[in-house]
């Protein structure tokens, strides 16, 4: 097992360990089941499918994603225990990805504990279940990039609450960078290249892609490589701030 | 084994560690003294590679911790100030953890967690939380994570800190024993501690090494070194005092306790010369009746606060 795998144990078995694990998978699955059947209108719809299901998970994602990721640096900074992670013999870039593996696989066991919804549509009536397996893939891979910015984040600073708001304010700038509400921002005087660019940075673009059941490698990328940007910042603050 | 050279430090506009270099071999146990704020912890940072250092380099087991800082750091154990553990882990979790970070597996790691947890007497609360284990439990618990895999190299920051008479005396006999094999480091605000386990003691003052010698050489730069305290049962004649400042090597005899039954007296020599046997003819000659007699050997606090106060009065 490598160093990775050590951090990443660890940190798993941290979550089961304290009551994170069962308040966050509690509150996920609740809020996730009330979305999708008083707002999404579920049974009414009358189709056999989980679009209102997903259709809510960037929403549920902005707002509890942080609140798991605001302690990953967060926490170690205040207890202390960043000065004896780093005096080991790891790398920084194994504890940034050791960390957020855990924590993404975390938000893993979180979403396949919604099985009984698949179940249940299942017993309803007859759904694509290649779509929704390739809804549940996308809604991994964006959940992904909602942890990675929030351990950017989360290692900027000491105050877990700081760390909390600022993460969902930026994932919400990756949320809506589709939509007008961020794009009139810049219309008007950036160029319309720009204005794509932008655009293309939205999750619900491509988190959209994935759960029509479209699997294309451009939209796994695309998370992907946002996940290694943030990584990448996140060894970068901790390099510049960590004694701090 | 460890080796510090011009090693420098800046925040900003703060200059923590200034031109530092020493080095330190197998069997030393090297004492930083230095009052809060002298630069004690930065140096030890910058020894662990937690913080990189502003100009100058550290070696560990011929290692550049800044080039080679795996190399450097799986020959080096740390216990940082205020001994930081994942709260939510036993003991036990917590130990396999720095030891499977550390390369161990198996019966192997087994075998060194259970000896670790033996030497430092961890087994009693082997399986309660550390966030719920007292002051010194914490401490024993940073200490063994340091210990684990046996390092060339410790370096301890304030080991005995927060910690009863009787837990400190188990440390120091705990750094006592890994003494001899090897190097190790400690901080301290507790200047008995120096005597006790130190071979050699460093006062660090504004980020600069002021002295460096062993505990004793440290104590003769007091004034009060190889002084004599006489205490003598009344009543007594006049003119005792001027009597004791007339036996050879003395200089001065001051009148430290005055009582109508007892009085004690301080007799400090000529440039620090042993002068006991001198002052106890002279009193046997008297015919005092004397109640005690003895050599002060000087006061590392009195040396500690002379050498750093004045450095002090300047921020």
């Amino acid at each position: 097992m490598s160093r990775i795998g050590v951090i990443f144990k660890r940190e798993l078995i941290g979550y089961f360990a304290t009551p994170i694990a069962a308040v966050f998978i509690i509150i996920f699955l609740m809020l996730a089941g009330a979305f999708t059947f008083y707002l999404g209108d579920f049974f009414a719809r009358g189709q056999a499918d989980l679009i209102p299901f997903f259709d809510f998970h960037p929403w549920l994602y902005l707002v509890l994603i942080p609140a798991l990721a605001m302690r990953l640096w967060a926490e170690e900074r205040r207890g202390g225990t960043i000065e004896l992670l780093f005096t080991l013999p790891v790398t920084l870039w194994e504890a940034v990805v050791g960390k957020f593996l855990a924590a993404w696989c975390f938000t893993g066991i979180v979403l396949a504990l919604t099985f009984p919804m698949w179940v249940t549509v299942n017993i309803l009536g007859e759904p694509d279940n290649g779509v929704i397996l390739a809804s549940y893939l996308g809604s991994f891979f964006m959940a992904g990039g909602f942890m990675a910015i929030g351990s950017c984040v989360s290692a900027l600073t000491k105050n877990q609450v700081i760390a909390f708001v600022i993460s969902v304010v930026v994932g919400l700038g990756f949320v809506l960078s589709g939509y007008p509400m961020v794009l009139d921002v810049f219309s008007g005087w950036a160029p319309p290249f720009f204005l794509e660019l932008i655009s293309s940075f939205s999750f619900l673009t491509h988190f959209n892609a994935l759960s029509r059941g479209v699997i294309d490698v451009r939209d796994l990328v695309y998370f992907l490589s946002l996940i290694g940007v943030w990584l990448f910042a996140t060894a970068l603050v901790l390099e510049w701030k960590k004694a701090e | 084994m460890v080796e510090l050279r011009r090693l420098g430090k800046t925040f900003g506009p703060i200059i923590a560690v200034d031109d530092v270099s020493f080095t330190v071999g197998r069997g030393e146990v090297l004492g930083f003294l230095g009052p809060n704020g002298a630069g004690k912890s930065t140096t030890m940072k910058m020894i662990t590679g937690f913080l990189t250092p502003t100009r100058g380099t550290v070696k560990v087991n011929g290692f550049d911790v800044q080039e080679q800082p795996l190399e450097a750091k799986k020959s080096l154990g740390y216990l940082p100030e205020g001994a930081p553990a994942y709260g939510e882990m036993t003991p036990l979790a917590f130990l396999v953890f720095i030891g499977e970070i550390r390369g161990f597996r198996g019966a192997e790691l087994q075998r060194r967690v259970a000896e670790t947890m033996e030497k430092v007497n961890l087994e009693g609360v082997a399986h309660q939380p550390i966030d719920t284990l007292s002051k010194g439990f914490k401490r024993r618990v940073g200490l063994a994570q340091a210990i684990v895999h046996d390092p060339s190299v410790l370096i301890l920051d304030e080991p005995t800190d927060g910690l009863d008479p009787n837990q400190k005396h188990e440390v120091r006999g705990l750094i006592k024993t890994m003494a001899q094999e090897k190097a190790i480091i400690l901080s301290t605000h507790v200047l008995e501690e120096v005597h006790a386990v130190c071979t050699r003691a460093m006062i660090i003052a504004k980020g600069k090494v002021i002295t460096d010698g062993t505990p004793t050489e440290l104590e003769a730069r007091s004034r009060w070194h190889n002084a004599v305290i006489l205490r003598l049962r009344g009543p007594l004649p006049d003119g005792v005092q001027a009597m004791l400042e007339g036996v050879p090597g003395v200089r001065k005899a001051e009148v430290i306790d005055e009582g109508p039954a007892e009085q004690a007296y301080r007799i400090l020599p000529k440039d620090g010369q042993p002068i006991i046997s001198a002052v106890s003819r002279c009193a046997h000659r008297q015919d005092w009746d004397v109640v005690e007699l003895s050599v002060d050997r000087g006061h590392l606090d009195e040396v500690f606060r002379s050498l750093t106060m004045p450095a002090q009065a300047l921020t």
